[in-house]
């Protein structure tokens, strides 16, 4: 049990410093343009399978940098020659365009890599079990993953808080018509936002890339869950971002490594009933449930606090 | 009193206005019955069909994203489980033999849309703009994920299936054939798109208008913008509905991709390209996709890019959709200066469309590298045969691409200079555009 409870925190807290390593660039760029970027899961998937292509040809260590610059290069063209031009057509239009690129990456992607998974493999020199914990090696992989998101973490976390630019975004956060009349280049400011925004996605993509699966689904599958971080946290809230990345990333491994059902807790009881139709929800485990787990948290938010954790502003 | 009264209502239409009005009606009611005379091959009906279940879909997703102003990108569980429903009510018809005939049973789609999004509604209205849209994508998740576990009910990944032609039988119609279920299609979207135009002109339907316009003012007014959303979500899910059990039969299954992200995809398109400003908007929307979606799979293994490359054009260039182009251009033909506009526009259209051909070329030639790459290098894409292998094509692709872009945008600034110009005599003539 213990072993179980060490172990699931462990992947948790990863699981959950991946997706705010991700949440992070959303909500900034949420705050700053007031655009929700649909496509922000397809840049962690470009990521990683730019990732894979360049640790093909030049290794994991150097595809680790050039993945996520040349992704969020890519992420700076869009906001410059799409959403700028989108901008005047109201927020709806700007969500749209978002939701159109995603849609297209994924198309490309399947083009390009097609449909099934790639070999996207741990690099050597980190394939190796960190420690032992209860009969249970734990990967360094996950180790490094885990630091990377660290680092970058507490490296956003300074720039934010010790930096002028950091200073010009946090004030950009709230008051961009401000920013603009104390006459910073504010389109500047923004395309630089959305390509780091964009490039820490890529970051995330090159680093799970290996350890979760590379495939052209990737975006799919995570972006609804990225989009339930950012509301659960509150819009435009970056500590609400971060509250709700490791809560949903612990919520979600917990509910993985359970097995418990209503059968099983009540199984003596078993009422008529459980053999109609009524039988899936008497005898479905927890980790079966583990996917719709964020959803539910989402409703649930939403009844009792629909703000978010610590979202302050109605959209 | 009277003199306030007539002041403030709007004048009563003339005879010919009403005529006009009753008799487009009447018009749209005779050509869908008249089409299977025309066209009478199976697949053609199928489209028909098709079509029809679509134009009540698009038309129940724009009463939200288009009158209300919220943007769903979960409107696909409304429809799916109107499906599920359908299929689940004609299996029980079936078994127990109740008098109802099938022609009703998009009624308890529609009902059951109905009470779904009263369920989920009102937490999902809560919030409007971009929450909502999230919440909505975050609701739609939950649905499709509960359905793949709930595997009894939803029948898992193969879904559940039902036989159509065995409930009771009016006038002798079995349902079997698809001409007899087109018919059906068509009746219950002629009624959808009665009922949804009413409902636009219902004090609903403007208070709807109003909240997408400015909800704090709706507020002033005494109205609650959440029960205003709510109501339009209600009515949505409805029609959604209806348009999911009319899928069911068709296709006489129903399974978790009628839930999907997919299905709510494909409704954000159809109503987003034909245009959300107009009534009309989602109906030239829901038959463009629908004939787009099956021709397009013909000539090209990656339909689904142009698909997507189609709807971000549609965003970025002509936010109002097809209809919002067309209707751009009624104060010119009614200044009668449509024609000075002709030159400008065809000279635009020469350069567009070797752009056009230009992407096609390298996204074909791309694909067959990518995709297929040991194959024969002579590929045939839109109905024409080229080279993949051959310098000359890529070079033409290259050409056509950054020379027809260049081009292109240098002749559209001219488009925008003639259109400024005739704009304005259209206004001098107190024409408001």
């Amino acid at each position: 049990m213990l072993e179980l409870i060490v172990i699931s925190t462990l992947n948790g807290i990863l699981f959950g410093m991946l997706l705010f390593l991700m949440a992070s660039g959303l909500t900034v760029i949420f705050s700053m343009l007031g655009v929700l970027n649909f496509a922000h899961a397809s840049f962690y998937m470009l990521g990683a399978f730019f990732g894979f292509q360049i640790s093909r040809w030049l290794g994991f260590w150097p595809a680790l940098v050039i993945a996520p610059l040349l992704a969020g290069a890519i992420g700076a063209g869009v906001e410059r020659f799409g959403l700028r031009r989108v901008h005047k057509n109201g927020h709806v239009a700007e969500l749209l365009f978002t939701f159109g690129l995603a849609f297209v990456i994924e198309e490309v992607v399947q083009i390009i890599w097609g449909k099934s998974p790639v070999d996207f493999r741990v690099p050597p020199l980190l394939d190796f079990p960190a420690f032992t914990i209860f009969s249970t090696n734990y990967p360094a992989y996950k180790m490094f993953m885990l630091l990377v998101s660290i680092v970058i973490f507490a490296g956003l976390l300074i720039v934010l808080k010790k930096t002028r630019i950091g200073l010009i975004v946090q004030a950009a956060l709230t008051h961009p018509h401000m920013v603009g009349h104390l006459g910073h280049n504010v389109g500047r400011i923004f395309m630089l936002v959305f390509g780091v925004g964009t490039a820490l996605a890529a970051v995330a993509g090159v680093i799970a890339g290996p350890a979760l699966v590379t495939q052209s689904n990737m975006a799919g599958l995570l972006g609804p869950i990225l989009f339930v971080v950012v509301v659960v946290g509150g819009l435009g809230s970056l500590p609400g971002a971060f509250v709700a990345s490791l809560l949903i990333g612990l919520v979600q491994t917990f509910a993985v490594s359970m097995n418990g059902s209503l059968a099983g807790a009540f199984g003596p009881l078993s009422p008529d009933y459980a053999s109609t139709w009524l039988a899936d929800i008497w005898g479905v485990t927890i980790a079966q449930i583990a996917p719709i787990m964020p959803y539910l948290l989402l409703v649930l938010i939403l009844i009792f606090r629909p703000m978010g954790l610590l979202g302050t502003r109605d959209t | 009193m009277s003199e306030i009264a007539s002041h403030i209502a709007p004048p009563l239409p003339a005879a010919a206005d009403k005529l006009k009005f009753y008799g487009l009606w009447v018009a749209a009611a005779a050509a869908l019955l008249l089409l299977p005379q025309i066209f009478t091959s199976g697949g053609s009906l199928t489209t028909f069909s098709l079509i029809g279940i679509s134009i009540i879909f698009s038309l129940s997703y724009n009463i939200l994203l288009g009158q209300t102003g919220m943007l769903s990108f979960g409107h696909a569980v409304y429809y799916g489980l109107g499906g599920f429903l359908a299929i689940h009510a004609i299996n029980i018809i079936t078994a127990n033999k109740l008098p109802i005939p099938l022609p009703l049973v998009p009624l308890i789609g529609g009902l059951t849309g109905l009470l779904f999004a009263a369920l989920l509604g009102w937490v999902s209205t809560k919030r409007s703009g971009t929450a909502f849209a999230m919440i909505s994508l975050g609701v739609a998740e939950l649905i499709a994920s509960s359905a793949l576990i709930l595997r009894t009910f939803f029948g898992g990944e193969a879904g559940i299936s039902a036989n159509r032609t065995k409930l009771l039988k009016l006038f002798g119609w079995s349902f079997g054939p698809q001409i007899q279920i087109y018919y059906l299609v068509a009746a219950w979207t002629l009624i959808a798109v009665i009922a949804m135009y009413a409902l636009t002109r219902t004090p609903l339907g403007r208070m709807c208008n109003a909240v997408r316009d400015n909800p704090e003012r709706v507020q002033f007014v005494g109205y609650n913008p959440h029960t205003v959303r709510y109501l339009a979500f209600c009515f949505s899910g409805f029609f959604a509905g209806i348009a999911g059990a009319l899928a069911a039969i068709n296709f006489e299954i129903a399974n978790s991709a009628y839930l999907g992200a997919v299905q709510s995809g494909t409704v954000l398109f159809a109503t987003y390209i034909g245009g959300v400003g107009f009534f009309i908007g989602p109906i030239v929307g829901a038959i463009f996709v629908t004939f787009l979606s099956l021709g397009l799979s013909d000539l090209t293994p990656v339909w689904q890019l142009y698909f997507g490359l189609i709807f971000i054009a549609v965003v970025v260039f002509a936010p109002g959709g097809i209809t919002g182009l067309l209707m751009m251009h009624r104060p010119l033909l009614k200044a009668g200066t449509l024609t000075q506009m002709l030159p400008s526009y065809l000279i635009a259209l020469v350069p567009t469309l070797a752009m056009i051909a230009g992407l096609i070329l390298s996204i074909e030639t791309t694909v067959h590298y990518t995709v297929n790459p040991g194959d024969d290098s002579h590929i045939k894409a839109f109905g024409v045969s080229f080279d993949a292998a051959s310098p000359y094509i890529w070079a033409m692709a290259a050409i056509l691409l950054i020379g027809g872009f260049f081009v292109a945008r240098k002749t559209w600034t001219w488009v925008g200079h003639a259109w400024d110009g005739v704009t304005s005599v259209a206004r001098e003539k107190g024409i408001a555009a």
